[in-house]
């Protein structure tokens, strides 16, 4: 419990920052979403033939689990910037991971108030609205003087619903590379930080529940006709809102060293940050990117740098599906990125970090299987679990076709998990990462590749086209390369991950630091 | 002066008519009630001549101007309607449903507030008393008189009225007949008033147009139907009134005897 409430506290510190993003995105979401909607509604209640459509449209869009409709609005927007950049007619999308939230937010916020609007207009006496016609009113005074007003308290219970669902559902942008309150939570479940956890939760919960309250109190002010009370709940909202922005007013870091989703890289991004600030640059990290989104960003120079491995970048970003030893995939991945992409790969960090499939030694000495070829033989009588991305890789295709491997089972986990079930026998194999620290805390065996079929994963350090060019930016950053070997980043990692004396990843990566100064 | 000539309204393309080939010529300065059974075509009669109903045959000239053609809302502001219901705003205050009218009409606010306060004074609502309350609060007959007012604002020379006194309680409802029948004097206007009650028809009516079927069956003043009903219909109507008249007339004479 003492934990907990120290990891809450801990994290406090990146309230500020994660709250104005956050307050952003549901702000912008929803005035958009209230916008659209009320339009939309009008539209709805003056055409019957286009009412059925409209509200089916819209619920349809809220049966799409958010977390979906948030990665199919980024792949769509990905596509149209790749589009628009091809045609040359406009620049590349500035700030895709922004507009990936706005637009999914404000999907979301559609519903609500369209339904409610719809419902609040068609709810208001016929008679009155023959009144309102019989004294000459047109449709457009109709609607303002009689409709909107009758309709208003209907109308608002569909804004705060929306509302309420907004803040709740920007926590899950972090994944598609905005930052909200959700990097508490991604970034906690990642690093059994539940302290984090809680306080990602906590802070969205009572952001709900606040604008949602002065939102009612501004509708019950606007019934009873009472200015006083309108100025007080206008102000507070004003000040709830404005209050939750300012952080953003703060100068931000001028660099954005980014992280994927697990530990390693944490600890990664806390170090090269480190070193950044050192050299007199201003940095930050952008924690919780998914594989491809990290990619994206960088780029685009939403991000400066942060660490890929060079078989990601052969296998994921060049399509490749043959296998050739480090050295030339390092080189090829050089070429590619910067003649592609303008991305500068500074080299290796010196550690490896491949996908390699690992079980328990005890489960393989006791069917004698040392290398994935003595797997096949017994494979279909195994499970196999791995993490979300694995099966969908061109290099779990690669050890599939070489070993001609077939399982009984195949199951997903996030990674932290998927540990813990091989630990407990819940599967038999797991798609682990060599540099894991758990691969010798939990005694697992990583099985050889006699065939590689694997290619080589060595940690290597990008930056993108704009950092490249900035003065002393890459001299920063060189010193790092080939000084983390895998014994060291395996260490580090195991600080991290273990269940007791936990670091955190600023305190691994300075012992990283006082490792390097070491030697 | 209004007049409709073989004015027709059907829901389904001339099978069933609603009102079927009337005509009637209201002059100006007279008070026309329109009379019959519910069901008759009346309301739907009364509402085609501001055009919340269209016609779908014949034509309607208010002072020799035809009105079925070009924007209905100029001629609806231009024509005072009661409704049946009222039709008071509630998210509107007594005053601000007064000044809708000459608001739309793009009045000066000094006007308005003057109009307002000078309709409400008419109807005997006193203005520094009801300005600010809202239509919640009234009484039936107070939202009447509200209603009235409204539909007076734009000093309208025509009035439509829509059983406007039939949710009223009997001793209000007598009051605001009277009253009204000394507006529509006053203020030399002319009305069509819709009533399916005789004896409102009898007390307020220059002339009544007794309705059955979507058609006129008499027109006529209240004298002339009473002595000279055109059919059976026309006099089993004129029946209640006349034998009420009776009765109270034996219970006087009974009363002065004793």
């Amino acid at each position: 419990m003492n934990a907990i409430y120290q990891q809450f506290v801990g994290s406090l510190h990146q309230l500020p920052y994660n709250l104005s993003q956050h307050m952003l995105i549901s702000v912008v979401s929803l005035v958009l979403g209230i916008v659209i909607s009320l339009l939309l509604a009008i539209l709805a209640t003056r055409r019957v033939s286009l009412r059925w459509p409209l509200l089916t449209s819209a619920s349809i869009m809220q049966t799409v689990p958010s977390i979906a409709l948030l990665a199919l609005v980024y792949a769509l927007l990905l596509g149209l910037s790749t589009l628009i950049a091809q045609s040359g007619a406009i620049g590349r999308i500035q700030g895709i991971s922004f507009i990936t939230a706005i637009v999914a937010l404000t999907l979301y916020s559609i519903l609500p108030v369209m339904r409610n609007t719809v419902t609040g207009i068609l709810g208001v006496d016929p008679a009155l609205i023959e009144a309102a016609r019989g004294m000459g009113m047109t449709p457009g005074q109709i609607l303002r003087r009689v409709q909107l007003p009758l309709a208003a308290p209907v109308i608002i219970a569909g804004i705060r619903t929306a509302t309420v669902w907004v803040v709740g559902i920007a926590t899950l942008s972090t994944p598609v590379g905005q930052t909200s309150l959700g990097d508490f939570i991604f970034t906690g479940l990642q690093l059994q930080n539940w302290g984090a956890v809680l306080l990602g939760c906590v802070a969205a919960a009572v952001l709900a529940i606040v604008l949602d309250a002065l939102i009612a109190a501004l509708q019950s002010a606007a019934e009873k006709r009472s200015v006083a009370r309108g100025i007080v709940a206008g102000l507070g909202l004003m000040l709830v809102v404005g209050g939750g922005l300012a952080p953003l007013v703060i100068p931000k870091p001028d660099h954005l060293v980014g992280a994927k989703t697990f530990d390693e890289q944490f600890i990664l991004a806390s170090l090269i940050r480190d070193r950044l600030n050192e050299a007199g640059f201003s940095a930050a990290k952008q924690e919780g990117l998914g594989s491809t989104i990290a990619f994206t960003k960088l780029r685009y120079n939403q991000i400066d740098c942060y660490v890929d491995y060079s078989g990601t970048i052969w296998a994921v970003q060049m399509g490749r599906t043959d296998v050739a030893d480090a050295d030339t995939v390092l080189a090829e991945v050089t070429r590619w990125l910067k003649a592609e992409h303008g991305i500068e790969c500074l080299g290796k960090l010196g550690f490896e970090n491949a996908y390699c499939l690992a079980m328990k030694r005890s489960q393989a000495q006791e069917l004698g299987i040392r290398t994935i070829a003595d797997l096949a033989a017994h494979a279909s009588e195994l499970s196999i679990g791995g993490d979300y991305e694995f099966f969908d890789r061109p290099e779990w295709k690669a050890i599939r076709n070489a070993y001609h491997l077939q399982f009984t089972q195949q199951r997903k986990f996030q990674s932290t998990l998927m540990y813990q079930a091989v630990h407990r026998g819940e599967v038999d194999v797991i798609s682990a990462f060599s540099s894991d620290g758990r691969i010798a805390a939990m005694d697992l065996l990583v099985l050889e590749d006699p065939h590689q079929a694997i290619p080589p994963y060595d940690a290597i350090l990008l930056v993108s086209p704009k950092a490249a060019t900035a003065p002393g930016f890459l001299d920063a950053l060189k010193p790092l390369l080939g000084s983390i070997n895998d014994d060291t980043m395996r260490r580090a990692n195991y600080q991290v991950d273990r269940g007791d004396d936990k670091r955190t990843p600023d305190q691994a990566a300075r012992w990283i630091e006082e490792q390097i100064a070491g030697h | 002066m209004i007049r409709l000539s073989q004015v027709g309204k059907s829901y389904d393309q001339g099978k069933t008519w609603a009102v079927r080939d009337l005509s009637l010529e209201v002059e100006q300065g007279q008070l026309v009630v329109l009379l019959g059974e519910s069901g008759c075509g009346k309301t739907t009669t009364l509402k085609m001549i501001n055009r919340l109903i269209e016609p779908s045959a014949g034509t309607i000239a208010v002072d020799g101007q035809p009105v079925l053609e070009g924007d209905p809302v100029p001629l609806r502001r231009s024509i005072g309607y009661v409704f049946q219901n009222i039709g008071l705003f509630p998210h509107m205050t007594v005053g601000q449903n007064v000044a809708i009218g000459p608001g739309l009409a793009r009045w000066k606010k000094a006007d308005v507030d003057r109009r307002v306060d000078e309709l409400l004074e008419m109807v005997n609502m006193p203005p520094a008393e009801y300005r600010r309350r809202r239509p919640r609060g009234l009484s039936g007959g107070q939202r009447q008189r509200v209603g009235l007012a409204r539909a007076l604002a734009v000093r309208p020379r025509i009035m439509l009225m829509d059983e406007p006194f039939g949710a009223l309680d009997p001793l209000t409802r007598d009051v605001l007949q009277d009253e009204y029948r000394k507006i529509h004097q006053k203020l030399g206007l002319t009305s069509i008033m819709v009533t399916h009650d005789m004896t409102e028809a009898l007390l307020m009516a220059d002339r009544i147009a007794v309705m059955e079927r979507g058609s006129i069956v008499q027109l006529g003043t209240p004298h002339e139907l009473l002595t000279a009903p055109a059919n059976a219909f026309v006099d089993a109507l004129m029946s209640t009134p006349r034998k009420q008249a009776q009765r109270l007339e034996a219970l006087m004479e009974e009363g002065a005897t004793s």
